[in-house]
């Protein structure tokens, strides 16, 4: 059982990368993004562009770190495939949403479209790299780690949870310190007000855009890095990164990270007691559950 | 081919087609004419199509029993087949109506979208309930003995067309009743609607679960064409964007443009795969997804450019006003 929370808190965090930048884009931009969960797939694979094709391609050793499972190849494809899929959304933002922004078209429509950039991203991954499961490095799974209390640990899971916490705070720095992220929560908080006092909202939605697409890719990559990569990954992520977002009140990313860890731990603690295949479903109650009980979230103000 | 097999062809995909017709019928009564979001038509489809299947077939005995595991098998007609699964529908999307109709928008297709991933995953794994991942085989269709089997889909074709236009004419009928009124109201302006005295959570409802059941005797009418089901038939992207193209395609809050929309898109989708026939080899095992791309390009078109579809909403409800 300690095992399996731990498990869950390495689950849990890769869904708060998600979870974070929806519940931003959710909060600044006001409709829910279908395409998140695709903005993980999308990250997940250009990183395997670059570890498996280009760094080979221009000579980049691919030896590992001790007991880790990548190397430089993949220091280097991280950021860079987080860059690449905040571009992307800031582009998906420039061609579509903009538009429908302009013409007054309702938040269901921009959802909608939100769907219809998921299912675009996907397909072109299909297209690309076909329907089975890859994975970064093939064959060797590391020797885990013993902890007290019979917890076996890779050492990859324990750098994901530093990267997910060094990411969070990283973002909170920004929220908290500079021009922009005070913009940024304030127009969170009450965009009429933030309007009035000279905020550039289209500079607010680029930022925001291409922050959320930037951690939704790392989740992605970590997630590669911990199970492994599939097209349909992301979309299987979509109903818990929403369930972490209602959970911890849309807007706020603090709660959007309780939230993952929630959702996280109760995917991983389910598997106990239920088939593994059932986690999606796991979180699906507990998303209706806490719209029956809170539907604000736990840090939701009545 | 000769002519005989491409009339028979044709005739295929007009079935299909009609099908999907009456799910963008019963989409319409939601986003259409109220405006709820709901993007697990696929979960309705599913349903519609198990029960159907469970009532109609009879519960495997002997030998067979070791292969094929149902819940029950009632063996009835199928006319109680569409009976159960619209009513099977309507309960479904009364349940997931309660937790979702009085919040947000958002709210209502998150949870509609869970739905349909969970009872995918739920026939997908219990066996014991509809067989697992092999699902249920030979459903019984009805007239089956009256002509050669060859020529069967004549009268199936038949069926869906008079079923559809039931469908149709009962929706018409009820969108230009005050009911119908309100609905639209409650779609244009729920506060104000509000304010004129209506209860803007039942009438969501009602259009839910009406809505749910025409979707859950689309499921039915698929189920007994194909006569076997298994679930990974009900995926995302035939069992719910499709429908949801072709509704926006053909014009939302329009029947006839769900009709329309049905019909077209289904041409456009099966041309598509005349034409992903000319690829290169080695792209031809992933034409479905190019198609899919091609169809989701289309939708984004749809959303910008012509947000009303092909034949808009008409804003006239009666004939004797102006």
């Amino acid at each position: 059982m300690a095992e399996l929370i731990i498990y869950g808190i390495v689950l849990g965090s890769i869904i708060s990368l998600g979870a974070i930048g929806l519940s931003l884009v959710y909060g600044i931009i006001r409709f829910a993004n279908f395409a998140h969960g695709d903005f993980l797939t999308a990250g997940a694979y250009i990183a395997l562009f670059l570890v498996t094709g280009v760094f080979s391609w221009i000579g980049i050793p691919d030896n590992t770190f001790g007991a880790l499972s990548f190397g430089w190849q993949m220091v280097i494809a991280f950021p860079v495939s987080m860059a690449v899929v905040g571009c992307v959304a800031i582009a998906l933002d420039r061609i579509l949403y903009r538009k429908l922004r302009q013409k007054r078209s309702g938040a269901v429509m921009l959802a909608m479209s939100s769907l219809g950039a998921a299912f675009i991203i996907r397909m072109i991954i299909l297209i690309i790299w076909g329907a089975d499961s890859l994975f970064y490095r093939p064959g060797l799974m590391r020797p885990a780690l013993e902890l007290p209390l019979g917890i076996k640990i890779r050492p990859d899971q324990i750098l994901i949870l530093l990267i997910v916490f060094f990411l969070v705070g990283l973002l909170h720095l920004f929220l908290q310190n500079t021009k922009m992220g005070k913009a940024m929560r304030a127009t969170a908080d009450n965009m009429e007000l933030a309007l009035i006092s000279g905020i550039n909202t289209e500079r607010i939605i680029i930022w925001t855009w291409g922050i959320g697409g930037a951690l939704a890719a790392a989740g992605g990559i970590l997630y590669g890095i911990d199970v492994q990569l599939h097209p349909y990954m992301g979309w299987n992520f979509l109903i818990p990164l929403f369930a972490a977002t209602i959970l911890g009140t849309i807007g706020n990313i603090y709660g959007a990270l309780i939230g993952g860890l929630t959702i996280g731990i109760a995917q991983q603690v389910s598997t106990a007691f239920l088939l593994p295949t059932y986690k999606l479903a796991v979180a699906f109650i507990i998303m209706i559950l806490i719209l029956l009980i809170r539907p604000k979230g736990i840090f939701g103000k009545d | 081919m000769e002519i005989g097999g491409i009339i028979a062809y044709l005739v295929s995909l007009a079935i299909m087609a009609g099908i999907y017709a009456v799910f963008c019928l019963g989409l319409n009564i939601q986003w259409g004419y109220t405006g709820l979001f709901n993007i697990g038509i696929a979960g309705f489809f599913c349903i519609g199509a198990y029960v159907s299947a469970l009532i109609t077939t009879p519960k495997p005995t002997g030998m067979y029993a070791h292969y094929v595991q149902q819940i029950f098998g009632l063996n009835l007609p199928f006319i109680f087949g569409l009976l159960g699964a619209a009513i099977a529908c309507g309960i479904i999307a009364f349940l997931i109506g309660i937790p979702t109709l009085k919040l947000g928008e958002d709210y209502l297709a998150i949870a509609t979208l869970g739905i349909a991933e969970t009872f995918r995953l739920i026939f997908n794994n219990e066996h014991w309930l509809a067989n697992g991942p092999r699902g249920l085989m030979g459903l019984p269709q009805p007239f089956q003995g009256l002509v050669d089997p060859k020529h069967y889909n004549y009268i199936y074709l038949i069926i869906i067309v008079i079923i559809m236009v039931v469908i149709y004419l009962s929706i018409e009928r009820a969108i230009r009743s005050p009911w119908g009124r309100v609905l639209r109201a409650v779609r244009e302006d729920e506060v104000s609607a509000g304010m004129s005295g209506k209860d803007i959570f039942r009438f969501k409802m009602q259009s839910l679960v009406f809505g749910a059941m025409v979707m859950g005797i689309g499921g039915a009418l698929y189920a007994h064409y194909t006569k076997a089901i298994s679930p990974d038939v009900f995926t995302p992207l035939y069992g719910t964007f499709i429908i949801w193209v072709m509704l926006m395609a053909g014009g939302s809050g329009n029947n006839k443009g769900a009709i329309l929309g049905a019909y077209a898109v289904w041409g456009i989708w099966i041309g598509a795969k005349f034409m992903t026939d000319f690829l290169p080899y080695t792209l031809k095992a992933r034409a479905p997804y190019i198609r899919f791309l091609l169809v989701m390009i289309l939708l984004e078109i749809i959303l910008i450019y012509r947000p009303q579809g092909l034949l808009g909403e008409e804003k006239k409800v009666s004939k004797l006003i102006e």
